[in-house]
């Protein structure tokens, strides 16, 4: 049979044990980012072009005739330039690189910016096809975000190439 | 001194300190300082238990997981609620007391030598553990879901597995299906099957494992934990909304730790800390540490096969094969990798009595460093030394109090032993009659033992629980147990006085055992 005072110190470190877990299984509280601060989100997932070149004639001619595409497409993709300014800063520059052992796979990139929330001036450029120069792709708009807000850029050829959201 | 070995006393010191300290409202066998491992798995089976029902109860899809989850907490706080939170907070306390176990094997060492198994099959579990908890969290598709799925696939995107950010999956709302949860209960389900897969291997070289503390101990631990649960209740924050950043979230700290980490540092920084720990943890068995002991020697001519040295292995390190030279006989093999050089199973072997006439005490298993013939020779010249009224010798764990510097006296002669599981009990009842008017032995702490076992198996041998056991003819009166530890010292002290006292005033001859000289050729 346990003394008495035993078990009141018994009773007290098992409190504080259940009090210690109680507290930092919920405090202190966290906040990620600042109340008045919002998240610009770039995450592009996209396949370079190919520099392609049109078979001559005569090439096409020695080929079996069930292997005579027109034109001549490397495995390799192209490496993406992308540009990103924000209120006519640069804020980002990258060269994206193509995945895979063959630099065949689709090029990324995921980078989250902080910014204030309020009015921005947002200008991204892209370009697929580092062969041709200048930018393919160009999205240029007025933002406002609001405090927390995470506002996405992506890209999707079918809905007309790069897009906020 | 190096600095690790510094580092490492210290914090063993300290252990030692706080456990010492817990003895006094717990006593040993409950003192969950000295259980830390079986509280882990007694933690894990609340986890489980009540991941089961919640389990049972969710439904899998992106709102379903929410509002499912908070059904429970709201509506049937009584047992639903109860549970989530017997969930959430037993996995807290399963993370914690993980960590201090890990912390206190190394301040004490065991993490080389016959440990070296568990210690290496333990660090992965850490990575389980915590796959598992973060896992957890997703579930309830709250705010704090969101940040920690977005954080940990921002975190792995750093490294190159993926070819494509998996961060992209939690980029918006759109971007997650409700097949998604579907998957992540599997995982949920799969990791913690894999944790356990890894506990059964993490004891495995253990044998008498502890699987579960002491029933007070499950009583009050769930007790206080489910008070807990009803006190403060673990609720969800609000529900995800990837178009937003979540604002103050309640924060799970034992768990989630390492998003606030990476907030604070970098994906680069925090993987270094990772990789650089585990990596560190692999690599502590190879920094200088203490040269290993010589392992149990068998010696078959000497070895009935009795099984009682396979019995009382507190680290599974004998088995038993057919004896070469004695058909039908069986012969202890002791795996040396496994071995603690405890002694222990000397102190099982029934050969090991001293009363055995020959000159040299062979037994069938025995310490190269300590072999008995060597105890009980040194325990006959310390007989034939001893002087005065009440003549007690002491035989001490070289590991607990130093018995030696504190008892030591004319009247008082001190045996060290390897640990006190290694001391066949004859000897006690040979050193009565080789002329002592008392035998004090000297144990660790209750569960304090180097060697997990070696204070248990003592004290059930002199109960007679246990074979080999005392004889019952040797008064109980002569002798006196005392478990101390290293800080011990004045306890020993006291424990001698008072024993020694009570010898005294023992009437004379009450009880004495008939004297047995070993080299006479008739004994009375």
């Amino acid at each position: 049979m346990r003394k008495p005072a035993a078990i009141v110190g018994q009773v007290i470190l098992y409190g504080a044990f259940a009090a210690f877990i109680g507290y930092f299984a919920t405090a202190p509280t966290y906040h990620q980012i600042p109340d008045d601060v919002a998240l610009i989100k770039l995450s592009i997932s996209h396949l370079g072009d190919r520099a392609c070149r049109k078979r001559t004639p005569e090439e096409l001619a020695r080929m079996p005739p069930n292997m005579r595409a027109p034109l001549d497409c490397p495995r390799e993709r192209s490496d993406i330039n992308l540009e990103l300014d924000l209120d006519g800063e640069p804020v980002f520059r990258t060269v994206m690189h193509p995945t895979g052992l063959y630099k065949d796979g689709v090029s990324t990139v995921y980078k989250r910016f902080e910014v204030k929330a309020g009015k921005h001036q947002l200008a991204v450029r892209m370009n697929d096809n580092l062969i041709v120069p200048g930018f393919k792709f160009v999205k240029e708009e007025e933002i406002t975000l609001a405090p927390r807000q995470v506002m996405v850029i992506d890209f999707n050829p079918d809905q007309g190439g790069l897009f906020f959201k | 001194m190096s600095f690790h070995a510094a580092l490492r006393n210290s914090t063993k010191s300290v252990f030692l300190r706080v456990e010492e300290a817990f003895d006094a409202p717990f006593g040993g066998q409950d003192n969950p300082l000295r259980h830390l491992g079986a509280m882990g798995l007694f933690l894990l089976w609340i986890v489980a238990g009540s991941g089961l029902y919640l389990y049972t109860v969710l439904d899998t899809g992106i709102d379903a997981v929410y509002n499912s989850i908070g059904y429970l907490s709201r509506e049937q706080w009584y047992l639903g609620g109860v549970l989530r939170s017997l969930h959430r907070y037993a996995s807290d306390g399963f993370m914690l007391v993980m960590m201090l176990h890990l912390v206190r094997e190394w301040a004490y060492g065991r993490y080389y030598g016959f440990r070296l198994y568990s210690w290496m099959t333990g660090i992965p579990l850490i990575w389980l553990a915590y796959v598992a908890g973060i896992g957890g969290y997703w579930i309830v598709w709250d705010e704090l879901a969101q940040l920690s799925a977005t954080a940990t696939t921002e975190l792995l995107d750093w490294l190159p597995i993926f070819s494509e950010p998996s961060a992209r999956n939690f980029i918006s709302p759109s971007a997650i299906s409700d097949r998604f949860f579907t998957v992540l209960v599997f995982v949920h389900l799969g990791v913690p099957l894999l944790l356990i897969l890894g506990l059964w291997a993490h004891v495995h070289r253990i044998s008498h494992v502890d699987y579960l503390p002491t029933r007070r101990v499950m009583l009050a631990t769930g007790a206080a934990l489910t008070l807990l649960a009803l006190l403060r209740p673990a609720l969800s924050n609000p529900p995800a909304n990837l178009a937003i950043v979540p604002g103050d979230l309640a924060f799970d700290w034992f768990i989630l730790f390492i998003h606030p980490l990476t907030d604070l540092s970098s994906p680069a920084i925090v993987w270094a800390l990772l990789f650089g720990l585990t990596a560190l943890l692999f690599a502590l068995p190879l920094l200088p540490h203490a040269r290993p002991q010589p392992v149990a020697v068998v010696d078959p001519a000497n070895c009935t096969g009795c099984d009682r040295c396979l019995a009382d292995c507190p680290y599974a390190a004998i088995s038993m094969t057919p004896h070469p030279g004695r058909p039908g006989f069986k012969l202890a093999v002791v795996d040396p990798d496994m071995c603690a050089a405890c002694g222990i199973c000397a102190g099982a072997c029934p050969s090991s009595t001293p009363f055995r006439r020959r000159e040299t005490l062979l037994t069938g298993i025995d310490m190269p460093q300590l072999p008995v013939d060597a105890l009980r020779r040194k325990l006959e010249q310390t007989l034939a030394q001893l002087d005065g009224r009440t003549r007690i010798v002491v035989f001490a764990c070289a590991r607990g109090a130093a018995a030696g510097k504190t008892l030591a006296a004319a009247d008082t002669a001190v045996i060290d032993l390897i640990c006190t599981g290694m001391l066949p009990p004859a000897f006690v009842e040979y050193a009565l009659r080789g002329g002592a008017d008392g035998v004090m032995l000297t144990a660790c702490r209750e569960g304090g033992c180097e060697f997990r076992l070696g204070d248990r198996w003592s004290s059930e041998r002199l109960l007679g629980e246990r074979e080999p056991h005392l004889r019952h003819s040797v008064p109980p009166s002569r002798l006196q147990v005392t478990f101390a530890s290293a800080h011990d010292d004045e306890v020993l002290s006291t424990a001698l006085a008072e024993f020694r006292i009570r010898i005294e005033t023992l009437e004379a001859a009450s009880d004495r055992l008939p004297p047995y000289l070993r080299r006479a050729p008739h004994h009375a």
